[in-house]
């Protein structure tokens, strides 16, 4: 499928032969405009709502303009009141509309989790199912560029810790796409987690709309030695470390992950299974993260299947730093993950 | 504030045999509650509201079926005053499959869609923003419904409540604030909490109607929703009211607090006095509106219907442990 593939920007893409016969290139903040603007055209109950929705800048241009089309009512600007606007979302999907409520950065989503973990993940079960809540909520990981410790953060082990809650994570321009319009029509509330630095790749998306299935992870290159999962941007990293590796005669599998809550352990434990070595990497700090979850679903469900000890691809433990020297020693790469993949398949190989 | 319904003669007579016997509902339903509590056999937390009936059923006779009800950890005599079925509120009680929230829920969590009650949340002014957002779906599906949010004296404390007032005065929302002030939450009294304690004033800062009425008069709460209600409904936003009351049991179980030291018995035979059930009572058969006859009629039927539903919660069966990973997620099919 050519929209599976990965490319880091327009360059890469053309390079490897761009939108082709038939096919169109998208970024990743146009696929999520045309994932929104489709949904808005066709269906009365869906709105968007945050803050800055309708401004200049459009979150990042994810929104831009849309407003100019459908009107305030329906792509509306918000106060700042994260925990109320979150409960006014869930009020109103409960009462049967399908709300894209929208936060620049996750970094603001503390001041919502009351809301979100004592409401929207209760409200169906609470009431023995009388109800449901088919909310949206995107927010945006942000990266690097001296944002520190409040604008940088990558909160979706917190949100994926609580039963009631879906959280996806898109790493392409076509999960964008697919994975907003499921996470709209899922009928509960998902944590639609996005990554500034993906927002200018490009891929290959479709003009029609169309779902990708929350709780499915893909497969996004085959390989014999060594499993890495990754997330969002990772998923991009690791793509790029596998092609490093490769040239070393390192064969990588790298499994998107796609969705964190639910996880699709059973794609990865497969894989390891194969290859008896697991690398994960995440967007965010290690403790009680998804690759401490992976693990122990591993163990419990095929523990003799590790050739090598799994490591884990994490922020450092510390909360991010806004110098470019200590950022640098903070955030992890491509160039961290081929190293710790080194490592694995050597361990492994002296393991026979 | 009076101590005493003042009965008004613009209001029919129909309309006042339905606010007392929507108070009687109330008070007997609970009454049984605490009758019943210590066979222990209602095994959850139960935040009663005797003493403050007139509040709901005074809001409540105000509204179409189609209005929605939010409400909090105190939330029986919502429910009730807004039609909901006894039958499955008890089984909800007894932790029965039965009941409202199949036994997920317990007394703080219970709803009955059909009549508008939307649920409630038991985790203090958490209900009210999400009131505000069935408002502003009513309002972009112009549906005409009108959204009630019943809140506590506490819950007038919480950020969210500001938030949640600025946005529905912000969009001309169709709800209804309604603060009931008992003055207490849990223990604290309001005065060790607020810096002034007139929590309807909040509403001029947003440019709204705010009114403190006597909560106690189910007469003046009727004609204050009524004011509130109409205006929602014709667009022109919210309202605050905040009713003055008085819990008579403690916060929680079925206990009075004087029982376990925890506030004067005199404050609250003071309250007693100001029974919102009792005065009108009165005043409904001093006026030749009612008889005695009339009144034993309706009570018995109240006490006919609370012994279907204690025998039907009774007889109930449980949820099955099969029934513990169901509801996590919604499915069309409403399995797991
Ligand atoms: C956010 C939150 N804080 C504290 C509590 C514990 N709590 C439960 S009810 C209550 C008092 C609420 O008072 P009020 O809003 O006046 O309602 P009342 O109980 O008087 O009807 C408290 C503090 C809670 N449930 N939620
Ligand atoms: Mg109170």
């Amino acid at each position: 499928m050519p929209w599976t593939k990965i490319y880091g920007n327009k360059a890469d893409f053309e390079k490897a032969g761009g939108a082709g016969a038939g096919l169109r290139g998208l970024t990743y903040r146009e696929a999520l405009h045309e994932a929104a603007s489709q949904l808005l055209e066709s269906d009365q109950n869906v709105f968007v709502m945050g803050e800055g929705v309708d401004d200049g800048g459009g979150v990042f241009g994810s929104t831009l303009n849309l407003h100019k089309r459908f009107g305030s009512d329906r792509v509306m600007d918000t106060p700042l009141a994260e925990n109320a606007l979150t409960g006014i979302a869930i009020g109103a999907a409960a009462s049967g509309m399908r709300p894209i409520l929208v936060h620049m950065r996750i970094d603001f989503m503390p001041l919502t989790m009351d809301q979100i973990i004592n409401h929207a993940a209760k409200w169906s079960y609470m009431f023995g199912g009388a109800v449901s809540v088919p909310l949206t909520i995107r927010s945006i990981i942000g990266r690097g560029w001296g944002s520190a410790a409040q604008h940088s953060q990558s909160l979706q082990s917190l949100f994926a810790n609580i039963p009631g809650l879906k959280v996806v994570m898109p790493s392409t321009p076509y999960d964008a796409k697919g994975l907003l319009r499921a996470s709209v029509y899922d009928g509960n509330p998902v944590m639609f987690i996005e990554h500034r630095w993906l927002y200018e790749h490009m891929g290959h998306v479709p003009i029609e709309p169309y779902t990708v299935p929350i709780g499915k992870s893909i497969t996004r290159r085959n390989g014999k030695d060594v499993t890495i999962a990754a997330v969002s941007q990772m998923v991009f990293e690791a793509m790029q470390a596998a092609e490093l590796l490769a040239a070393d005669g390192i064969d990588c599998e790298v499994i998107d992950l796609r969705t964190i809550r639910p996880l699709d352990s059973d794609a990865v434990i497969e894989s390891v299974t194969k290859t008896g070595a697991l690398i994960v990497a995440d967007t965010g700090w290690a403790s009680c993260g998804i690759g401490a979850e992976l693990a122990a679903r591993l163990v419990e469900r095929a523990h003799g299947a590790l050739k090598a000890p799994l490591k884990r691809i994490n922020f450092a433990d510390c909360p991010t730093p806004a110098s470019p020297a200590l950022e640098k020693a903070y955030y992890p790469d491509r160039h961290t993950i081929a190293a710790a993949v080194r490592e694995t398949f050597e361990l492994k190989r002296s393991n026979g | 504030m009076t101590s005493v319904a003042t009965i008004d003669t613009d209001l029919s007579t129909e309309t006042l045999i339905a606010l007392l016997t929507s108070m009687l509902r109330i008070r007997m339903f609970e009454e049984r509650i605490v009758a019943l509590y210590p066979e222990q056999e209602m095994k959850c937390p139960v935040h009663l509201c005797i003493g403050q009936e007139a509040i709901a059923s005074g809001v409540c006779a105000n509204l179409e079926v189609k209005d929605y009800v939010f409400s909090n950890h105190r939330g029986h005599g919502h429910a009730i005053a807004k039609g909901a079925d006894f039958r499955p509120l008890m089984a909800e009680f007894y932790g029965k499959k039965t009941g409202c929230s199949a036994g997920k829920g317990g007394s703080m969590h219970i709803i009955d869609l059909p009549r508008g009650v939307f649920g409630t949340s038991a985790i203090v002014g958490g209900g009210i923003p999400m009131g505000v957002g069935a408002a502003l779906a009513s309002s972009l599906k112009r549906d005409g419904r009108v959204t009630i949010i019943f809140f506590g004296d506490g819950a007038s404390e919480e950020g969210v409540f500001y938030e949640s007032f600025n946005f529905a005065a912000l969009k001309k929302l169709p709800v209804v604030f309604v603060c009931e002030n008992n003055l207490y939450a849990t223990n604290s009294p309001q005065t060790a909490r607020h810096s002034t304690c007139r929590i309807a004033d909040s509403a001029a800062v947003f440019g709204s109607h705010g009114a403190c009425i006597d909560g106690n008069d189910a007469v003046s709460v009727y004609w204050s929703a009524k004011k509130a209600v109409e205006k929602a409904r014709a667009g022109q936003g919210p309202s605050l009211i905040e009713a003055l009351t008085y819990r008579w049991k403690g916060h929680v179980g079925p206990e009075a607090d004087h029982e376990k030291g925890l506030r004067p018995k005199d404050e609250l035979f003071e309250w007693i006095k100001r029974c919102p059930i009792e005065g009108f009572k009165k005043q409904l058969l001093d006026t030749g509106l009612l008889n005695e006859e009339r009144i034993a009629d309706i009570t018995t039927s109240i006490k006919v219907e609370i012994d279907d539903a204690i025998e039907f919660a009774k007889m109930s069966q449980y949820p099955s442990p099969e029934d513990l990973l169901k509801n996590v997620y919604f499915t069309p099919d409403g399995g797991i």
